[in-house]
């Protein structure tokens, strides 16, 4: 029997590629520099199945990906996927639930304490030669224990954050949610509240929110003037989740207090971003999954889930809009 | 009756000044100048009280205060105290536990997680424009969750940690002087001999209080038990590690990277090797630096020198200096 065609299009672990090449036959790639869209464009005519991590799988690759059948997302995140276009050419899209949430949840908590207690800032002081006294009252930050964390978006990180701050932190948290999760609710001693109280009341707001039309801009000028004057914002979701204009004109403004962020509007950064000159911003290159356990779980979910389909066996993990 | 007389040496917010002037007189140094030995003495000529941070209470100071009863500590730490001294001179000494015990153990974890997750590093790169795409890899951390937390010294600082780490689902091991069997219960926190906890930490906390026995306790030999992927957190005092050790760990990748708030020399010496390390969080002394704990701290202090003064006794006298 003929192997499918498979491409990897991201580095990953040695056993992985091993394993898929058992399966499938592999699409040479030079893993020693980054490999760009345009890479994967034109090795993709006769793919059948892709590991993919941030990769857009739009119409232009799939026309000329006619055999594809699976593309597998690395990670839990999919909006490279165009769902309508992928269901027209039938392609099945899969990506990796269930595996970073806790590596999320720590660096969300890590995105927190350290946007309230001014590290990264601090550490550049000191680092800088500025730590000129012990008198330290221009070095005050804000608790964390104790406080009013909301979460925007209760999904499985969305617990997970829950439990650090409810159970570890004696943070007093509630949630917002399309529907209610009164498991959480029980488990964690969490409260569901209408999004504009959350906001004013929360002294931290945590965005867990995937990207969907809906959720597009979800947190914008009005959503910021609600905010307390010295809250903080927490974004490790997606980018466009957040107004990125509105929340740099509400830190300039000093509408809020700060703002720890893993995601934005556009990734990389532009190097004019005001975000990249403030001190009371935490800014993190998008690596809230970032160890390496957890990637190699991720592209091991992504390298089976596609493998399976290709076999011919009961798909696993495809995403939401594409089951039944 | 005569109205008793403190010395202020550090600044305290008004509503603990006032408090102070409630029950007492009292002199302030003025804080636009920097404090030296002969200004302080010019102070205390005449009080029966010293509110004070981290000043060194001697003979050598002593002798100049004939009429002095008591000094206050605002922290937690009195390693600044002369015991001995003070028992000859029969003048008492108080701090402040437990009113700091959440806002430091906060700054652990948040040293734990920065460290760990590498978000001074990752912020300072892209901060300087550095961000590019496909490096997901660049700034792989090491989980934190269900790591293993190890605690020397477990007090009431070290058990707020333990808490914390629960919601994080980390196993903890621990060595005190004495065993704690309830913290065992709480935080299934299994107690060890020192070795162990150095072989088996994910993350190595320092917890004790400097005293003769805990000087120098992290030394080359303790450092070389460590994992290689392992971080040193201090946050107590920093002669308890023996820091030109610690640089040499570092220099020599022992370990993997370390998380400080205190140095051998506060402020920290420019030169300080530490200084040049990516891989090292470096804090100016800030564990228990948030205003709202601070003005607890400062008023707790307060109190324990009004006490003292006004019915000869309170709970904040230190255990060396109280009556038995």
């Amino acid at each position: 029997m003929v192997k499918p065609k498979v491409l990897i299009g991201y580095p990953v672990k040695d056993e992985i590629m091993e394993y898929v090449g058992e399966h499938c036959e592999l699409v040479q790639m030079d893993y020693s520099k980054a490999i760009t869209y345009d890479d994967i464009y034109e090795r993709i005519d006769d793919v059948e199945g892709a590991v993919v991590l941030i990769t857009p799988i739009d119409k232009k690759l799939l026309e000329r990906g006619k055999k594809l059948k699976v593309v597998s997302n690395i990670t839990v995140g999919y909006n490279n996927f165009d769902i309508e276009e992928m269901k027209k050419a039938g392609v099945i899209g899969t990506h990796s639930p269930g595996i970073l949430d806790d590596t999320v949840a720590d660096f969300v908590m890590g995105l927190l304490i350290s946007t309230a207690r001014r590290i990264t800032e601090l550490n550049s002081f000191v680092k800088g030669g500025s730590w000129k006294k012990i008198e330290n009252n221009h070095l005050m930050g804000l608790d964390v224990s104790g406080t009013r964390v909301g979460i925007i978006g209760m999904g499985r990180i969305g617990e997970e954050v829950a439990r650090r701050c409810s159970l570890g932190f004696k943070m007093d948290v509630s949630y917002h949610n399309r529907s209610r999760k009164e498991g959480a609710e029980e488990e964690f001693g969490i409260s569901y509240k209408p999004m504009d109280q959350l906001l004013a009341e929360s002294d931290f707001v945590i965005i867990l929110t995937p990207l969907t039309e809906e959720t597009h801009h979800l947190m914008g000028e009005r959503e910021f003037s609600l905010m307390k004057k010295n809250a903080i914002l927490i974004n490790a979701s997606r980018g466009p989740v957040v107004d990125e204009k509105a929340l740099i004109k509400a830190l300039q403004e000093e509408r809020i207090a700060g703002a720890g962020l893993d995601v934005y509007e556009k990734e990389p950064m532009d190097g004019d971003n005001p975000l990249l000159k403030m001190d009371n911003v935490v800014l993190s290159p998008h690596i809230a999954a970032g160890t390496q356990r957890t990637y190699d779980d991720l592209a091991w979910n992504a390298a089976r889930c596609m493998v399976r389909i290709l076999e011919g066996e009961e798909p696993v993990n495809v995403i939401p809009e594409m089951r039944g | 009756m005569k109205r008793p007389k403190i010395f202020i040496a550090n600044e305290i917010p008004k509503s603990v000044e006032e408090y102070i002037g409630d029950h007492c007189d009292y002199v302030m140094w003025d804080f636009s100048k920097r404090k030296n030995f002969q200004g302080i003495v010019d102070h205390i000529g005449d009080v029966d009280g010293i509110l004070e941070v981290g000043m060194k209470i001697d003979k050598e100071l002593l002798k100049h205060a004939p009429k002095l009863k008591v000094v206050s500590n605002i922290s937690v730490g009195y390693n600044n105290y002369n015991l001995d001294d003070m028992k000859d001179m029969g003048v008492l000494g108080t701090n402040t536990p437990g009113v700091l015990d959440n806002t430091v153990a906060d700054l652990i974890m948040g040293l734990i997680i920065s460290a760990g997750r590498r978000i001074v590093e990752a912020d300072a790169d892209t901060k300087a424009g550095n961000w590019q795409k496909g490096e997901m890899d660049k700034f792989f951390g090491k989980d934190i969750h269900h790591s293993t937390l190890g605690i020397i010294g477990m007090g009431r600082i070290g058990e707020a940690v333990a808490k914390r780490a629960q919601g994080f689902d980390m196993e903890i091991v621990y060595h005190n002087r004495k065993r704690k069997p309830q913290a065992e219960e709480r935080f299934q926190a299994e107690y060890m001999e020192m070795d162990q906890v150095l072989q088996n930490a994910d993350f190595l906390v320092v917890m004790t209080p400097l005293s003769e026995e805990t000087h120098h306790l992290i030394g080359e030999v303790e450092l070389g038990k460590m994992k290689e992927d392992a971080f040193l957190i201090n946050a107590s005092r920093g002669p308890v590690v023996d820091e030109e050790a610690l640089i040499k760990a570092l220099q020599e990748g022992w370990i993997a990277g370390a998380g400080l708030d205190v140095y051998e020399r506060e402020p920290i010496d420019r030169k300080n090797p530490l200084l040049q390390m990516r891989n090292v969080v470096t804090l100016p002394h800030i564990g228990s630096a948030t205003r709202k704990t601070r003005d607890e701290m400062a008023m707790v202090a307060a109190k324990a020198i009004v006490e003292v003064l006004e019915k000869g006794d309170s709970p904040y006298i230190v255990p060396e200096l109280r009556k038995r």
